[in-house]
């Protein structure tokens, strides 16, 4: 997969469309999206074959520049529109691109029960504490004590582990990684468009202009060394003593099982229906 | 002997179909590929066309089937849950899609979705299912996205009387999204309506390119009546025209189509965006207010500009009459009786019945309202309908207009309505 040329990204933005982005400067939203575009370079899939689903908010401006069959949806409804999609016409691969206040927040039951079907679509969470486009208010990933423009004197509220509550659901591949890791969040994308079932990639992603400076936490750069820093490998954590695990964040794939998937369930169901006869 | 009495009356009746469905100009686009070993006609043709009592529900679910629908997303809902009970057992020995989803948001956007990977979308609700999708039904509209939605109407507001009959969304299903955008809206008051309707809505979706609401009034849902469905020969079925460009002249909305343009389908080739922010003619999202403006009036003008296509009413015994009743739904059905007993004393009394609630028929309103001294207004609400009367009232009329309203979980009777009508006169 290193072999895939940086530009190769060019070939699947609509430039002669909609640019300039909307995303500030430092933001990690670019970062991520070249990754996923090297993921699906490096798979060789007919464009004409994906579907890019997204809801509203920073991260979910993102369909709009790449050349697939994409739709920019409803707050937070995003995997439900998927969900119509990927029944309709499952050979299609319906990559809904999502944020922490997006899916978790208004999204959260549709998140739930797609992952209990474990219909085959492939999420992928950006999540930066905040929400961003209207300015900075908490979300449910905003960490305890964190400011927001809603929480002026810190967040009271704990937080979501996303992963956690995707596993919980019955999410069959959940992995987490940051936007500093460009190369793993590559390799997790290409998974989990392959795995066949409902998929959760929770990228963590820089918000330098909002969530960084409510919080004092330096511009684009400092953050993605915190990334770097404060972050460690699933496969990392035995060998290291607890008190270097504390507090980090876990990158790596965290669950990947296969359970029987509902469009393949639903087309057993026909099959099983029409064997039946005339009878109604 | 029988069958070829059956087959020339429902021929006879095809011809009287609505004005839509026999149009020459409408498309006639070649079926939407769905799914494979979808044995479809052979089920249809198996079923038997004759006489059977007939619940409301059930003959939405089947005119849903003839009318192509091969996609039902949905969530439980009294009055309207025997849609989705009689389309699960049926949709899959047909190779389309039921699923159940978490609630009535999930199931307009699963609907919206599945519509654009090219499915005949439909789902079925009642009023806080209603309340619920009123944002999806937004975004189906403004993406120009054709979807049914089935309002079984009880009474409001909030959870109210489930089992009880109101009318109270008459104005909900023309104003309950927000912003101004089209609506098409049909009103049945009869089994048979129910599936004819059906049909329509699904038919006026796909044309238009819009989400269709078919209003059905909770005792009509639930009511049996005796009911021959036509042969499927005479069912006529639209279907979304699809686009002949190669993918890179293809326009999402194309001003060059009166408004109904092409519409292909994720998967296609054609790889377009659709958004919920205002866009322009490929789907992209604009602030320019020149692009904006201009997409506002496609979605108005698609209506205004086919208003003929669009409209119709039942006009009965309107000729000579000089007292009109104005009444849609279930409650027309008591205004026909009070017609007939109102007649029989030598009142000279007519009904005017829209089966299309919206766009409104304001021409045949502005008419009753020129040719009548008296228009009676019954409904199930608090004064929605006649709203509509009184705004087209004040153009130019003197004719006395008689409110009958009722929220209470029970019907106009025809006595009261000629009591009151006699009472007001």
């Amino acid at each position: 997969m290193a072999t895939i040329p940086q530009r190769i990204i060019h070939d699947y933005l609509r430039h002669d469309k909609k640019f300039p982005h909307v995303w500030c400067a430092g933001c990690s939203n670019g970062i991520i999206l070249g990754s996923i575009i090297r993921a699906i370079a490096g798979m060789e899939l007919n464009r004409n074959d994906i579907v890019m689903i997204s809801g509203i908010g920073c991260s979910s401006r993102m369909p709009v520049y790449v050349d697939f069959n994409t739709m920019h949806t409803l707050h937070g409804r995003a995997i439900a529109y998927a969900t119509g999609v990927k029944l309709q016409k499952p050979n299609l691969k319906v990559i809904v691109i999502t944020g922490d206040g997006d899916c978790t927040a208004i999204g959260g039951n549709h998140l739930i029960h797609a992952a209990r079907r474990n219909i085959d679509l492939t999420v992928i969470l950006l999540n930066n504490n905040i929400y961003g486009m209207t300015g900075g208010q908490s979300s449910p990933t905003t960490p305890h004590e964190a400011v927001a423009t809603t929480a002026p004197y810190g967040n009271i509220e704990p937080d979501f582990n996303i992963c956690q509550l995707a596993m919980g659901a019955g999410a069959t591949y959940v992995a987490r990684t940051t936007a500093f890791h460009t190369q793993e969040t590559q390799t997790m994308v290409r998974e989990a468009i392959e795995h066949p079932g409902f998929a959760l990639i929770e990228v963590i992603a820089a918000c330098p202009v909002i969530f960084g400076r409510l919080n004092k936490k330096g511009g684009a750069p400092e953050m993605m060394k915190e990334m770097r820093d404060n972050s460690v490998p699933l496969s990392a954590i035995e060998k290291l003593p607890p008190e270097k695990v504390e507090g980090k964040i876990i990158r790596g794939v965290l669950r990947k099982e296969i359970q029987p998937e509902f469009t393949a369930r639903y087309a057993d169901l026909v099959k099983k229906v029409q064997g039946m006869g005339g009878e109604s | 002997m029988q069958q070829k009495k059956t087959t020339a009356k429902t021929a006879a009746k095809a011809k009287a179909a609505p004005k839509a469905t026999v149009k020459k100009a409408a498309p006639k686009a070649a079926p939407i590929q769905t799914k494979p070993e979808t044995k479809l006609e052979e089920l249809q043709s198996e079923r038997e066309r004759k006489t059977v009592l007939m619940q409301g529900n059930e003959a939405v679910s089947y005119g849903a089937l003839d009318a192509g629908c091969d996609f039902f997303a949905g969530y439980p809902i009294t009055p309207s849950t025997e849609i989705a009970e009689i389309l699960a057992a049926e949709l899959p020995k047909r190779g389309g899609v039921f699923v159940q989803m978490e609630d009535e948001i999930a199931s307009i956007c699963a609907i919206t979705g599945a519509s654009l990977a090219g499915a005949k979308a439909l789902t079925a609700t009642s009023g806080p299912g209603f309340s619920l999708m009123q944002e999806g039904i937004g975004f189906a509209k403004i993406t120009e996205t054709p979807c049914v939605v089935v309002n079984v109407q009880r009474v409001g507001p909030s959870t109210g009387m489930p089992t009880s009959c109101g009318q109270g969304e008459i104005q909900q299903s023309r104003w309950g999204s927000h912003g101004d955008s089209p609506a098409i809206v049909l009103y049945p008051a009869s089994v048979k309506e129910c599936y004819e309707l059906t049909i329509r809505a699904v038919n006026l979706s796909e044309k238009y390119r819009t989400c269709v609401i078919l209003l059905l009034d909770e005792v009509l849902g639930h009511m049996r009546e005796a009911v021959r469905l036509p042969d499927l020969a005479n069912v006529r079925v639209i279907s979304r025209i699809k686009p002949t460009v190669p993918p890179h002249w293809y326009k999402h909305y194309d001003e060059n189509q009166k408004y109904l343009s092409p519409l292909a389908s994720y998967g296609e080739g054609y790889r377009f965006h659709v958004t919920g922010l205002t866009h322009d003619q490929l789907g992209f999202p604009t602030n320019k207010p020149s692009e904006a403006a201009d997409m506002m009036d496609r979605l108005r003008k698609k209506i205004v500009y086919n208003l003929r296509d669009l409209v119709q009413i039942e006009s009965y015994m309107m000729e000579d009459a000089k007292i009109a009743i104005f009444a849609a739904g279930i409650t027309a059905r008591s205004a026909k009786a009070a017609v007939a007993m109102a007649r029989e004393e030598g009142l000279p009394v007519g009904l005017l019945r829209p089966l299309t609630i919206w766009p409104f028929p304001d021409d045949a309103v502005r008419k009753m309202l020129r040719d009548v001294d008296v228009v009676v207004v019954p409904e199930l609400n608090q004064g929605q309908l006649v709203r509509e009367i009184q705004r087209l009232h004040k153009e130019s009329s003197d004719s006395k207009i008689i409110k009958i309203q009722r929220v209470n979980g029970k019907l106009i009777s025809p006595q009261e309505i000629l009591r009151k009508m006699k009472g007001g006169m």
